[in-house]
């Protein structure tokens, strides 16, 4: 945010998150306070800033403890690998323990802190410490009498911090109504941030909030951290802006009539998609079928389960025709199975990102989200789940999560509420006619595409999931032995009316055989009248013949003339 | 105010001032100091001033935070006694030389 202003100067802390959070780090050179209830990781984050400063911004630091020995401190953060006895050995960092016991301690009139200031200025000059931690500094009001004295003098400690030019972290434990007992706020008024540590339904989550930082912009919302062997981190995951970069490209379903039905194509690329239904109505089934696409062109796919073990949804995956053992073998898949109850929305959220910054999926399935609402969260759980969904957009990241929606509610209602953040989403409902039992799927919503308004049914076979048209009769849609029923009749009504027709044809043809017959018959019966006709006929012209010539033959013999007999026979 | 008799004279009180400069406080306190132990333990202590200005090193090893810090290393344990020691009963007592109430 106006990068042309000019900020003001930050010291990064390196913590993971922070930085990003604080815009930059701390505000160089000026006093942070740190607050929160015992147990927070207030002593933790300022040493993880004194160590990435020594280590990674060539900035020495001094870190005063007021609760516990050198000893004790270096063997606690050793645990998140940081290694103290280096440090000082190479003069990158001062640890100076305080001790403080009242019991030993008399008061016989006005005294000052100066002595703290001589040690604290003795020891940032022996090494150029460009950061100090004073680790916690309201442990003087305990071992100190006379509070006004000490009040004063804090006051005049930080202010000769700032013009030391140090960038110092106070850490304060948190006080009833104030963010810390002394009211230390009061005098550290550049950056205030309040770390706190909670526990809900016994799972327990550490959170991380920036109250107040002058002259600079700042998340202000509660970010969980998380201590681990690699120090804090802090998730900055809701992103101030919506400016995810939406894209274009399509991938498929892995069930092809899913992805007909989704404009032709499938679900966009980098968009999130939540499959939601009733209890066994198949929806890890639809999300390992898009695993299985996704491995088959090569991407990679993470799979949270958190209700099946993955040897558990590999056999039952088995039964329907999917190996996903192959693709586990070929690192194309990963597995991160854990119990909803195994750790606190934040943990989760932060193994989840660590998880899917070291494996770089295309594809993260989460199944299924609802295992997540434990008693009255739902708030905490849509909150967690806008940070992955951001989280996944940003990194365009296809995003495919399940949701349980028990029995009795409404179908279209999520018990967390996230419907707003889906581009995609599919309904599978069970369809209850004639005392069975069907699954039927279709398409609440899909942002951006034109999607079928069809419903189909889904049915789970030997080799996957397919996807059926269905019937539409007089009391709804009609699915499972009722379709079958309606197919088989339908098909039964066809087969007579092609045997119809298929009669008329034969009658047809017998017809024209007859008829043809009849012709045939009448032709030969013509042909043989004919025939005995002409017969007849040459036998009377050859008779005829044979007087005339009887008759010329016997002219002949009486020597009578020829021709008038001639003439007679041709006129006729 | 009196004197614990029970203290033997013999044993040594061996006393170590630390200031920060010729402040105000710290000349307060030495005036204070020395004439408690005029009145108290004639002849039988010694006062040593440390000016932590000068050896700034040493406030880090005797775990000095207030300024002026009066320390008795001697007789053990070691006692601390912060402030200018303008109230002479409380520094006696610190000292171990008064009963603590």
């Amino acid at each position: 945010m106006g990068k042309a202003r000019r900020q003001l100067p930050k010291a990064p802390t390196g913590i993971q998150g922070l930085d990003e959070i604080t815009g930059g780090g701390l505000p160089k050179g000026r006093p942070t306070l740190i607050c929160g209830s015992a147990g927070c990781g207030k002593t933790l984050l300022a040493m993880e800033f004194l160590v990435r400063g020594a280590t990674e911004f060539n900035e020495p630091g001094v870190f005063m403890a007021f609760e516990e020995t050198a000893k004790d401190l270096t063997q606690n953060v050793a645990s998140l690998g940081f290694d103290l006895k280096n440090l000082i050995a190479r003069k990158k960092l001062v640890l100076d323990f305080v001790y403080i016991e009242r019991s030993e301690i008399e008061e016989t009139g006005e005294y000052d802190l100066e002595g703290l200031f001589i040690r604290l200025g003795h020891a940032i000059d022996s090494i150029g410490a460009k950061r100090v931690v004073l680790d916690t500094i309201e442990s003087l009001f305990s071992g100190l009498p006379n509070p006004l004295i000490l009040r004063a003098e804090l006051r005049r400690l930080f202010r000769w911090l700032k013009t030391k030019g140090v960038t110092a972290i106070i850490t304060g434990e948190r006080g009833e109504g104030t963010l810390t007992r002394q009211g230390l706020e009061e005098y550290v008024s550049d950056c205030v941030i309040v770390l706190d540590h909670r526990a809900n339904e016994q799972v327990s989550s550490r959170r991380l909030r920036v109250v107040k930082y002058r002259g600079s912009t700042h998340g202000t919302n509660e970010y969980p951290f998380l201590i681990d062997e690699n120090g804090i981190s802090v998730l900055p995951v809701t992103s101030l802006g919506l400016q995810q970069i939406a894209s274009t490209g399509r991938i498929p379903s892995g069930i092809p009539r899913l992805d007909a039905m989704l404009g032709g194509a499938g679900y966009y690329r980098g968009s999130s998609v939540l499959i939601s239904g009733t209890a066994g109505t198949g929806k890890s089934s639809l999300a390992v079928h898009f695993a299985q696409a996704a491995c088959l062109r090569g991407e990679r796919t993470l799979y949270f389960a958190f209700e099946e073990s993955p040897s558990q949804i590999m056999r039952n995956m088995r039964s329907i025709g999917i190996d996903l053992q192959p693709w586990v073998r070929k690192s194309l898949l990963q597995f991160q199975a854990n119990r909803p109850t195994f750790a606190g929305l934040e943990m989760h959220l932060t193994m989840m990102h660590k998880a899917i910054n070291a494996f770089k999926p295309q594809v993260v399935i989460v199944d299924p989200l609802n295992s997540f609402v434990i008693g009255g969260n739902e708030t905490e759980v849509k909150a967690m789940l806008m940070r992955l969904v951001d989280f996944l957009k940003m990194n365009q990241i296809t995003g495919l999560f399940t949701n349980l929606t028990s029995g009795g509610s409404a179908l279209e209602q999520t018990d967390i509420a996230i419907s707003s953040l889906i581009d995609t989403w599919l309904l599978l409902r069970d369809i209850e006619i004639g005392g069975e039992r069907n699954r039927g799927l279709y398409i609440l919503k899909s942002r951006g595409m034109a999607h079928s308004n069809q419903i189909r049914e889904f049915l789970l076979t030997d080799h996957g999931v397919e996807l059926r048209d269905v019937y539409i009769g007089p009391s709804g849609v009609l699915t499972g032995s009722a379709r079958l029923a309606q197919e088989a009749q339908e098909q039964a009504a066809q087969t007579i009316h092609e045997q119809e027709v298929e009669q008329r044809k034969l009658e047809l043809e017998r017809k024209r055989r007859v008829i043809e017959m009849q012709i045939s018959a009448m032709r030969a019966e013509f042909e043989a009248q004919e025939a005995e006709t002409l017969n007849i006929l040459g036998q009377e012209q050859a008779r005829e013949e044979h007087l005339t010539q009887e008759r010329v033959d016997m002219a002949l013999s009486r020597k009578a003339d020829l021709k008038p007999n001639h003439h007679r026979r041709g006129s006729k | 105010m009196k004197v614990k008799p029970t203290k033997p004279k013999s044993d040594p009180i061996l006393l170590r001032l630390y200031v920060a400069g010729q402040t105000p406080k710290s000349m307060t306190a030495f005036a204070n100091l020395k004439n408690i132990c005029e009145e108290h333990l004639a002849g039988r202590y010694q006062i040593e001033v440390v000016d932590l200005l000068k050896n700034p090193k040493l406030a880090r090893g005797d775990q000095i935070l207030a300024i002026p810090t009066l320390v008795r290393k001697l007789p053990k344990p070691v006692r601390k006694i912060i402030g200018d020691l303008s109230d002479t009963e409380r520094v006696l007592i610190g000292l171990d030389l008064l009963p603590r109430e």
